[in-house]
């Protein structure tokens, strides 16, 4: 599979990788790290109002093995990031990671002592999804992203990750 | 003046550096020599009947001398009042007796005043570092350390 | 990993070989909401010993709110007990209303005691709601989820945020009510959250699984909760009738008709009971407050802590330098400490504020309502099962905001 320089998909992308493409990005298992308040809004994008089950990323799985997308959703510090390096680690490829809201993204407004500030510190990172918390129409349109990133076979976080 | 605070007064006189209602609040400065006397004392005397410890911080009074103070808040659910006990200690020997004995619940509000100032708690079963991680270096609640000093990353292999 | 121990010591017999197994339950995991941790000694599925560890989502409130200026504390309060923000934010704003010795106007009173009650309303959902999950019974989950979102809608209505709401400020509040917001409000009270309650209460009060699977789980004597420093609802269902918004009333609190649920066990079934009793009882509160809600100005008159009206800014240079003075330095507050509790959802919240004058708070100390729940976990189960502990501590509400800071 090919790649064109901008990171759109070349002519190699044949049929039955977009076959693939097209059942993976319909069937996204999400694994929710949901650690603070991004949680509860996480909740809300699961619950009836803004029904994350439309778009196929029902199937929350809360066994990193099982899951395809990893959720960061919540304030990452110093005690808990070894925790989450290694539920990345134990995820098996292809894998995606959506960092949900600023403590995620970037530490938020906590820039102290003990919150790491961003979780691309340590993982790859796919989508970034700003907000305090972010409503849960952010995940939704997160999730679009991540399906589109499927769709159009554009390189995953993961394979620009600095090895170090 | 507040009952508390007058037999505790009449109780323990040499102990009592101070007292002040100020907002409301009955409070009272004591020295830490007797400090788990003074506490059963007000846990258990009939007048006072502090049976809740409500919370314990420590305070860095950075430039002062004593410069930590340990705070007790405590309410008597029969009674329906609430003090504070304040006790100052030296930057060079911030030790204190455990109050561990008089209410079994105050034990992680010692633990989290030792992780967040330093401040040793004598007696205490198990003083260890209950936020923060055991390779945490330093006290961060100190007033000299900086907000956003760093720490080193631990791995995954915890 | 196992540690060998002599069972016999113990006063087992040792027909099979068998060694307490010492597991972790780790911070990662569904049923501790994703940031505690415990280290349980077991024997078989018994709970010997369980050591519970936490600090997974510790943020350095203090430390912030020790660089920042007092309104902007707000903020730093919404993030503690996530699932009722506002109630974090009232209570912070009454410790330092108290430390500033100023009176809030009657409206601003009524609104606080309205915004409380409904937030006391949305945590006891999610409480049970994720309780029942880790039961296994999802539907009250989604059951549940159905009102907070109307609920949702009103406060972000009333202060243009769902969540993170920081709408309480040092002498009154962000803005007043919008048009027509206590007519919806009253809509939602009557409409869908009794509703969700009664649906909730039919698929769970009589069903025999639920009594079995909560009924003794995590049982605890009332001596002993008063003694681990227990508060609020854990506390009511032992058997202690502590409740700060009849024994030291605040805001308006003593105005209202209201009951408080005791319970008698202080199992998990004694702490559902008592939280949607509770619920019940807000709905009232909110009823009888929007019936007596006053008219008249929702902050109170004074420039030492009020922001200018803007187009006061605009116009006038001393209005200017108000605003400017109040957003970069902050509002100047009288130096003292003080200590203000509130009933929140959770049990007894506690702001200890010391103060060396100024525009930012020389520390703040908040007494989290969970933190000697966590502490108690270990003496609510021991000798019970695993399956137990994931009852009790779903019934038990720890909210790591809170817990850790």
């Amino acid at each position: 599979m090919t790649h064109e320089k901008d990171g759109a998909s070349g002519y190699a992308l044949s049929t039955l990788d977009a076959m693939i493409a097209w059942g993976r990005k319909y069937s996204l298992y999400p694994f929710t790290f949901a650690t603070a308040c991004c949680g509860i809004e996480v909740m809300g994008a699961f619950g009836t109002h803004y029904d994350l089950s439309r778009f196929g990323a029902e199937v929350v799985r809360f066994s990193p093995r099982q899951a395809d997308v990893l959720l960061v959703a919540g304030t990452i510090n110093y005690k808990m990031a070894p925790v989450l390096k290694r539920i990345y680690d134990q995820m098996l490829e292809p894998k995606w990671v959506i960092s949900m809201g600023a403590c995620a993204c970037s530490g938020g407004f906590y820039n102290n002592y003990t919150v790491l500030q961003g979780i691309d510190k340590i993982i790859p990172v796919d989508v970034y999804i700003p907000g305090c918390p972010p409503n849960p129409e952010g995940i939704i349109d997160a999730v679009v992203r991540i399906q589109k990133i499927i769709e159009t076979g554009a390189p995953r976080a993961a394979e620009r990750w600095p090895i170090k | 003046m507040s009952i508390v605070l007058d037999r505790l007064r009449e109780r323990f006189p040499a102990d009592v550096a101070s007292t002040h209602s100020d907002f409301g609040d009955d409070t009272a400065l004591v020295r830490r020599e007797r400090i788990v006397e003074i506490l059963t004392f007000l846990r258990d005397d009939p007048e006072l009947l502090f049976d809740f410890a409500m919370d314990l911080t420590g305070v860095d009074y950075l430039g002062e001398d004593p410069r930590f103070e340990v705070v007790y808040h405590l309410y008597s659910l029969t009674k329906k009042r609430r003090v504070r006990i304040k006790v100052r200690l030296h930057e060079e020997d911030p030790v204190i007796d455990t109050a561990v004995s008089v209410w079994p619940g105050i034990d992680w509000y010692e633990r989290e005043a030792w992780d967040m100032y330093g401040i040793v708690f004598r007696g205490h079963p198990n003083l260890k570092r209950i936020l923060l991680y055991e390779a945490f270096e330093g006290h961060p609640l100190r007033k000299d350390y900086p907000k956003a000093k760093r720490q080193p990353t631990i791995g995954p292999e915890e | 990993m196992a540690e060998p121990v002599d069972i016999t010591a113990m006063g087992g017999t040792p027909d099979l070989q068998a060694e307490p197994m010492r597991i972790n339950i780790g911070p990662s995991h569904p049923a501790t909401h994703a940031t505690l941790r415990f280290q349980a000694t077991l024997d078989g599925e018994t709970i010997l010993d369980l050591e519970p560890e936490f600090g997974y989502l510790h943020r350095g409130f203090e430390k912030e709110s020790e660089a920042a200026t007092w309104t902007q504390v707000v903020s730093y309060t919404d993030r503690l007990n996530y699932v009722s923000p506002l109630m974090n934010n009232v209570g912070y704003a009454m410790a330092v209303e108290k430390l500033c010795g100023i009176e809030i106007t009657e409206r601003c009173k009524y609104v606080r005691v309205i915004i409380s009650e409904l937030s006391r309303i949305i945590d006891h959902m999610v409480c049970i709601g994720t309780n029942m999950v880790d039961l296994g019974a999802l539907t009250n989950f989604w059951y549940f989820w159905k009102p907070r979102e109307e609920v949702y809608f009103l406060i972000e209505e009333l202060c243009g945020q769902r969540l993170t709401t920081a709408y309480t400020r040092i002498g009154g509040a962000m803005a007043d009510l919008p048009e027509g917001w206590t007519e919806r409000l009253l809509a939602v009270c009557r409409g869908v959250i009794p509703e969700c309650i009664a649906d909730v209460n039919a698929l769970l009060t009589k069903n025999r699984i639920f009594i079995e699977r909560t009924m003794g789980a995590g049982p605890i004597t009332a001596k002993d909760a008063i003694a681990l420093g227990f508060t609020g609802p854990c506390l009511r269902a032992a058997g202690v009738p502590l409740d700060l918004r009849k024994d030291e009333p605040y805001l308006v609190y003593d105005r209202f008709d209201f009951d408080i649920p005791i319970g008698e066990a202080g199992d998990t079934c004694d702490r559902y009971m008592v939280r949607m009793e509770e619920m019940r009882q807000s709905l009232r509160i909110i009823e009888q407050a929007v019936a007596q809600l006053p008219g008249g100005p929702i902050n109170i008159d004074d420039p030492r802590f009020i922001l200018p009206a803007k187009a006061q800014v605009y116009e006038n240079i001393e209005a200017l330098m108000n605003h400017f003075k109040f957003i970069m330095e902050g509002v100047k507050v009288p130096a003292g400490e003080v200590y203000s509790a509130t009933e929140a959802a959770n049990g007894e919240l506690g702001f200890y504020i010391v103060s060396r004058g100024g525009g930012g708070p020389y520390k703040i100390k908040v007494r989290p309502p969970c933190f000697p729940l966590f502490q108690g976990i270990p003496h609510l189960v021991k000798g019970q099962m695993i399956a137990d502990l994931i009852a009790t501590l779903g019934s038990v509400n720890i909210v790591a905001g809170e817990l850790d800071r």
